[in-house]
């Protein structure tokens, strides 16, 4: 007889299971739309493995991609650990963005090894402190977080593009709604020569160790997972419960600052309205396939990035949409929640009479 | 399914059962929660199931009234001609219609709703164009007059009280021509004096042919009221005779199997007082169950009880010592300190040990390791962090003592503790608020839902710790408990304090009038307060 | 001063409020009746979107209007069947499904037109509902003139907003949804299945959510752009906290928000460039926040809102 039986205490490997069983699902599931369009199915997806990993540039076009997801992962890993549901990276990812142009352009102006951090700190400063009002609404007015940041990102998008209309707009732009380029000594150096891989990608490695390390050693992270899982009893044993949300809202926004702000630094120069293809909701779905791990992160980061850099090499040479990749990415998260549940369970092979 | 049952064998066979229960057994993973359970029940006849937590009593409700699917056995219910008929097996409705109706311990009404409208509720078809019509409401009024259950059917069921929202319940199985009637622990949110008038229901509908089974495992309300009484044990059936002639001190050995002393020193009076209540009111959850002006002192070596049904201000009594409010007006001193603003750390750091209600809503953290609940609320100490990085050795050694020092069985100081027991994890929590020896203990429902060791155990330990010099404040709805540990009585009801009298000078009757709000003294015992001496 | 009363006083004023109002009460409905119910349904932004393109790509294949209305419903309940799935017998996150769902609906849409239409300059138009004769009502001053522009969706939200009101209020249905959302364990304790009820809630919500999305392609325009529904989905949300859950003050609330979007708009041009356009056009979403922190504290949540309840379980 076959049965589910409940597991107790699923082991970490199995959740890496459901991780990387999510991820081949909703590919597979992709492919139902996909043969809708007449598209040949295997060829699609060989075009798109090929695209994300088929020669060393494309992996680094991949990696590059993958580097504001790594952030925005982080961001959503950290405060969905301690129950804090920012759906507001993009916002956050923007404002980081806009405040690396606005220390970058040439209003400040020293030496690159000064100049690129306190680019990348501008952005992280303008991530956090975008989502201390969600935070602070949630804590003084008990309004949901989810709401408030996710009208937030349309204020912010708002707002950026009427700075690019506006004050920041390049004069030299021709007319197009974009930043001034960052001066040379703001720009993140390549990593590897010819290829758009920038050290954005290296210091968002280091983000998601640090994030690791802080969830799984410190005191910090020790209360952040505590308010996280039963917020009540943190309160009752005297963990500063107020602060900690604070801390992790702080953190998380400027996760998704230093998205921006590296996007920028690293990758495009200069700033415009069309700077994420929704790197901030995509970053929920990989937070969720990391298993809100930070370390977790850096995979499901490059599997999405691999999925948008394949899709879109797919699409250039069979013209099949590459909204094809947001639909795989839409579908890895409900797998991997599905995945999720289904580590809770087992099936057990019993029998029902003796042996013979 | 032959093998004997021994106990059947004792009871007088009812007369044409309405409910038959044959060889009900049920498992939960390794665990048997009930095992070839069988008996009947008579109209007409008020049968007790007694039994420890842990018996097996709630399953077997669940299970004849469909919430969970037995492994093995039948439930059968008499239809109208009398013939039993056999229940499909995990259906509410079918249970419902039968003539099966159950009052659960908790509430099940929709608090957004009338009285009457959660008794209507699911009783006609979802898409008629209105509710109530056809003289439902002369019927339930009928109902209620002719059964004495007064309610305000047109309340919203938030302002009801607990004995009102309990009359809802039976009122709403009532209506629906409950022929059987299960009451799970029916007296536990009651005074006793609210008990007796539950009593006095209960026979009454039973005169009328009403069939009830009333689960308790209070000895003397069941010996008391009950025609029959079962004992479960481990999930059998191990008694089943009439009440009449029934010696509690034989249901007691039956019940629990072995008995477990609880060796009670008397008191060595004189400490310090460590906990002062001056006139001290707060508000309570919800605008509920605030506490108002009370006046209380807790002297270092003594236990003081605090009996009182729940929801009369003991939530916010608890609240201001384990500093998670501060009292609004009128005055808190913890071990000779003054509060004045909540912080659940700072109590924690003068010394007191806190043991909340629930415990795993306020006491533990399910996803976290033993180790990690132990230092709950010391992280931040030199001992457990150095710079703000956990110091993981310390923390394990840590554990690996406490868990040896309380018993706690369990896989190892690493194990997430929502795997442990009850009781295991109620060691856990007196592990982590007795090592430090504090000088005050608040010690909320402390034994809730655990079984009769894992009870003694908590017991032993806060007896133990009275005995070294701490005071403890013992926040209890369970009298028996109250009476065994408490070396002073104070009730609580309406949020009011009374003054507290010594246990010796007190009977349950007595305890009872202070829950409902009654002064006791025409015992003229003797007592102490804050506030000065009682009228 | 005067150019506010101008503004106030004109009926095409408060036509465009109701205009703009219309899909916000088909959204504040549908999540109001998800939420009555116990669930939260983050879903709606997608919802809006697949039900924008499903009923307007219908009717530019050749169905009627109505047809396409139908369309866009039927979109709406399968996604609303997907989120009740993993939400209430499965008890998944409601937060994180609801994203799921959303980011699901936009992204298979978007996948969908771009299917159908891989390589057009200007959205393909269809011919979209036309203003309803009132017949009497036209007579009422200012009202009627109002009513006049209004089309069959608008009146429809409206009706549906008695109706939902009626059954929410009324009717053993609404009882046992109400329950629902308050204590599940009531429901089942009277023998009906609190399963059934908010999965039938969760769908026939997000049928509603999508007749939103409909309205805009079908009634307000005439065609299916990228990023149309810009976040009207989560002021709906906001919203339903501000009505309380109720229908008669989701009207009252969504009406609220038509005008004052309708005003900043008028007043944009009005102003002729004092401020940016971007600044008149943040307003509606500032004004989502504002709307929520005015009442979160004191709202009276449904209590059961995102608890998942498994049978036998209390």
């Amino acid at each position: 007889m076959i049965r589910l039986a409940r597991r107790d205490n699923p082991p970490l490997w199995l959740s890496a299971v459901a991780s990387v069983g999510a991820a081949l699902a909703a590919l597979a599931l992709t492919a139902v739309p996909l043969a809708l369009t007449g598209a040949p199915v295997a060829g699609a997806f060989r075009l798109m493995a090929e695209g994300a990993a088929g020669s060393l540039f494309a992996f680094t076009e991949t990696l590059s991609r993958a580097t504001p997801l790594i952030f925005t992962g982080l961001a959503a890993a950290i405060a969905f650990r301690a129950r804090l549901w920012n759906i507001g990276a993009e916002g956050q990812l923007y404002a980081g963005a806009l405040a690396a142009v606005a220390v970058g352009t040439g209003a400040v102006s020293l030496p690159a090894p000064a100049l690129v951090p306190l680019v990348l700190l501008a952005g992280a400063a303008a991530g956090a402190l975008l989502m201390l009002a969600p935070v602070v609404f949630k804590l003084r007015f008990s309004a949901d977080e989810v709401v408030t940041t996710l009208l937030l990102n349309f204020i912010v998008l708002l707002f950026v593009q009427m700075m690019l209309e506006g004050p920041m707009k390049d004069p030299m732009g021709l007319g197009w709604p974009q930043s001034e380029p960052l001066v040379d000594e703001a720009v993140l150096p390549k990593i590897v020569d010819k290829m758009r891989l920038h050290w954005g990608f290296g210091i968002a490695v280091v983000a998601a160790v640090l994030a690791q390390l802080m969830i799984d050693r410190t005191v910090w992270g020790f209360e952040i997972r505590a308010v996280g899982e039963n917020a009540p009893a943190a309160r009752y044993a005297g963990l500063p419960v107020t602060r900690t949300m604070l801390r992790v809202g702080l953190l998380s926004g400027a996760c998704a600052g230093l998205a921006g702000a590296c996007e920028v630094a690293g990758l495009k120069g200069y700033l415009t309205a069309d700077l994420s293809p929704g790197f901030g909701y995509a970053g929920i779905v990989v937070a969720m396939l990391s298993g809100l791990s930070p370390l977790g992160v850096i995979p499901a980061s490059i599997f999405v990035a691999g999925v948008f850099v394949g899709a879109d090499t797919m699409s250039r040479s069979i013209g099949v949409s590459n909204y094809l990749a947001d639909l795989v990415v839409a579908m890895a998260l409900l797998c991997v929640l599905v995945g999720g549940l289904a580590t809770r369970y087992r099936v057990e092979f019993t029998r029902r009479d003796a042996r013979t | 399914m032959s093998a004997a049952r021994g106990p059947q064998a004792e009871a007088r066979a009812p007369a044409r059962p309405v409910l038959s229960l044959r060889g009900i057994t049920k498992r939960f993973g390794p665990l048997i929660a009930n095992d070839d359970i069988g008996f009947e029940v008579a109209p007409g006849e008020i049968v007790a199931l007694l039994g420890e937590n842990g018996a097996g009593k709630t399953t077997l409700m669940n299970i004849i009234f469909g919430h969970y699917v037995a492994d093995e056995g039948e439930v059968s219910v008499a239809g109208p001609d009398g013939a039993l008929a056999p229940l499909p097996p995990g259906s509410a409705e079918a249970a419902l219609r039968a003539g099966v109706g159950m009052v659960h311990q908790h509430f099940t009404l929709a608090e957004n709703l009338t009285a009457f409208e959660n008794i209507v509720l699911g009783t006609e078809s979802l898409w008629r164009l209105s509710y109530g019509g056809g003289g439902a409401r002369a019927r339930v009024e009928a109902i209620a007059a002719s059964s004495g259950l007064d309610v305000d059917l047109d309340a919203p069921v938030s302002r009801l009280s607990v004995g009102e929202k309990q009359r809802v319940e039976i009122l709403k199985a009532l209506y629906r021509d409950a022929r059987v009637l299960i009451l799970d622990e029916p007296t536990a949110v009651l005074t006793p004096q609210e008990a007796d008038g539950l009593a006095a229901t209960v026979r009454a509908l039973a005169a009328r042919g009403l069939a009830v089974i009333f689960i308790s495992h209070k000895l003397a309300e069941v010996v008391a009221l009950c025609h029959r009484i079962l004992v479960l044990r481990g999930g059998r059936l191990v008694a089943d005779r009439a009440a009449a002639g029934c010696d509690r001190a034989t249901l007691a050995d039956l019940m629990v199997g072995r008995s477990i002393e609880v060796t009670r020193t008397p008191r060595r009076p004189g400490g310090p007082p460590v906990l002062v209540l001056d006139h001290a009111s707060a508000d309570g959850e919800r605008g509920r169950g605030a506490l108002r002006e009370a006046s209380l002192v807790v002297h270092g070596g003594e236990i003081v009880g605090v009996a009182g049904v729940s929801g009369n201000g003991q939530g916010a009594l608890a609240a201001l010592v384990a500093g998670l409010a501060a009292p609004r007006s009128g005055r808190l001193e913890v071990l000779g300190g003054t509060i004045r603003a909540a912080d659940p750390a700072a109590m924690v750091r003068r010394g007191v040990g806190r043991i909340p209600e629930d415990r795993h809503r306020e006491g533990s953290i399910g996803r976290m390791s033993i180790a990690e609940n132990l230092m709950l609320e010391s992280v931040r100490d030199g001992a457990f962090q150095r710079l703000g990085f956990i110091r993981r050795r310390a923390a394990r050694e840590h554990a690996e003592e406490a868990i040896a020092a309380f018993d706690v069985r369990c896989p190892g100081p690493d194990a997430p503790i929502r795997l442990l027991s009850g009781g295991n994890m109620q060691k856990v929590i007196l592990a982590r608020a007795l090592e430090r020896s504090p000088m005050l203990i608040l010690a909320n429902q402390p034994t809730r839902g655990l079984d009769v060791a894992a009870t003694a155990d908590v017991h032993r330990r806060l007896i133990a710790a009275r005995d070294r010099g701490a005071g403890v404040l013992l926040i209890s709805e369970d009298l028996d408990e109250i009476f065994v540990l408490a070396d002073r009585i104070a009730a609580i009801h309406h949020g009011r304090l009374t003054p507290s009298f010594a246990t010796e000078t007190l009977d349950t009757r007595a305890v009872g009038l202070m829950m409902a709000g009654h002064d006791p003294t025409t015992q003229e015992p003797e007592f102490e307060t804050a506030g000065g001496r009682a009228p | 001063m005067t150019a506010t009363l101008d503004i106030l006083a004109n009926p095409s004023f408060w036509a465009a409020a109701l205009r703009i109002a219309t899909p916000l009460i088909f959204g504040v409905l549908g999540a109001l009746l998800c939420e009555r119910a116990g669930v939260l349904n983050l879903g709606i932004e997608g919802i809006f979107v697949a039900g924008a393109m499903a009923g307007w790509l219908s009717v530019y294949l050749g169905l009627s209007l109505w047809g396409g209305v139908a369309v866009a419903a039927l979109t709406g309940a399968a996604f609303g069947l997907l989120h009740a799935i993993l939400t209430v017998p499965l008890g998944l996150s409601q937060h994180v499904t609801g994203i799921g769902v959303t980011l699901l609906a936009t992204s298979m849409s978007y996948f969908g037109y771009r299917v159908a239409f891989p390589s057009v300059t200007s959205p393909p138009r269809i011919t979209p509902f036309q203003p309803l004769d009132p017949g009497p009502l036209r007579a009422i001053p200012v009202l009627g003139e109002v009513l006049a522009q209004q089309t069959a969706l608008t009146w429809l939200a409206i009706g549906l907003v008695v109706v939902l009101g009626y059954v929410l209020a009324r009717t053993p249905l609404g009882l046992a949804l109400r329950a629902c959302g308050d204590n599940p364990a009531a429901v089942e304790s009277q023998g009906l299945s609190v399963t059934a009820l908010r999965m039938g809630a969760v769908m026939a919500g997000s049928a509603l959510m999508a007749l939103g999305g409909a309205f805009l392609t079908m009634s307000a325009f005439n065609a299916f752009f990228f990023g149309m529904i810009g976040g009207r989905g989560w002021v709906c949300i906001a919203l339903t906290v501000f009505a309380s859950w109720r229908p008669g003050k989701a009207l009252l609330g969504a009406l609220l928000f038509g005008a004052f979007d309708a005003f900043q708009v008028r007043l944009q041009t009005v102003s002729g460039g004092v401020a940016p356009s971007q600044v008149f056009l943040m307003v509606p979403y500032a004004l989502s926040i504002l709307a929520l922190l005015l009442v979160a504290r004191r709202a009276d949540y449904p209590r059961a809102l995102m608890q998942p309840y498994f049978r036998g379980q209390r």
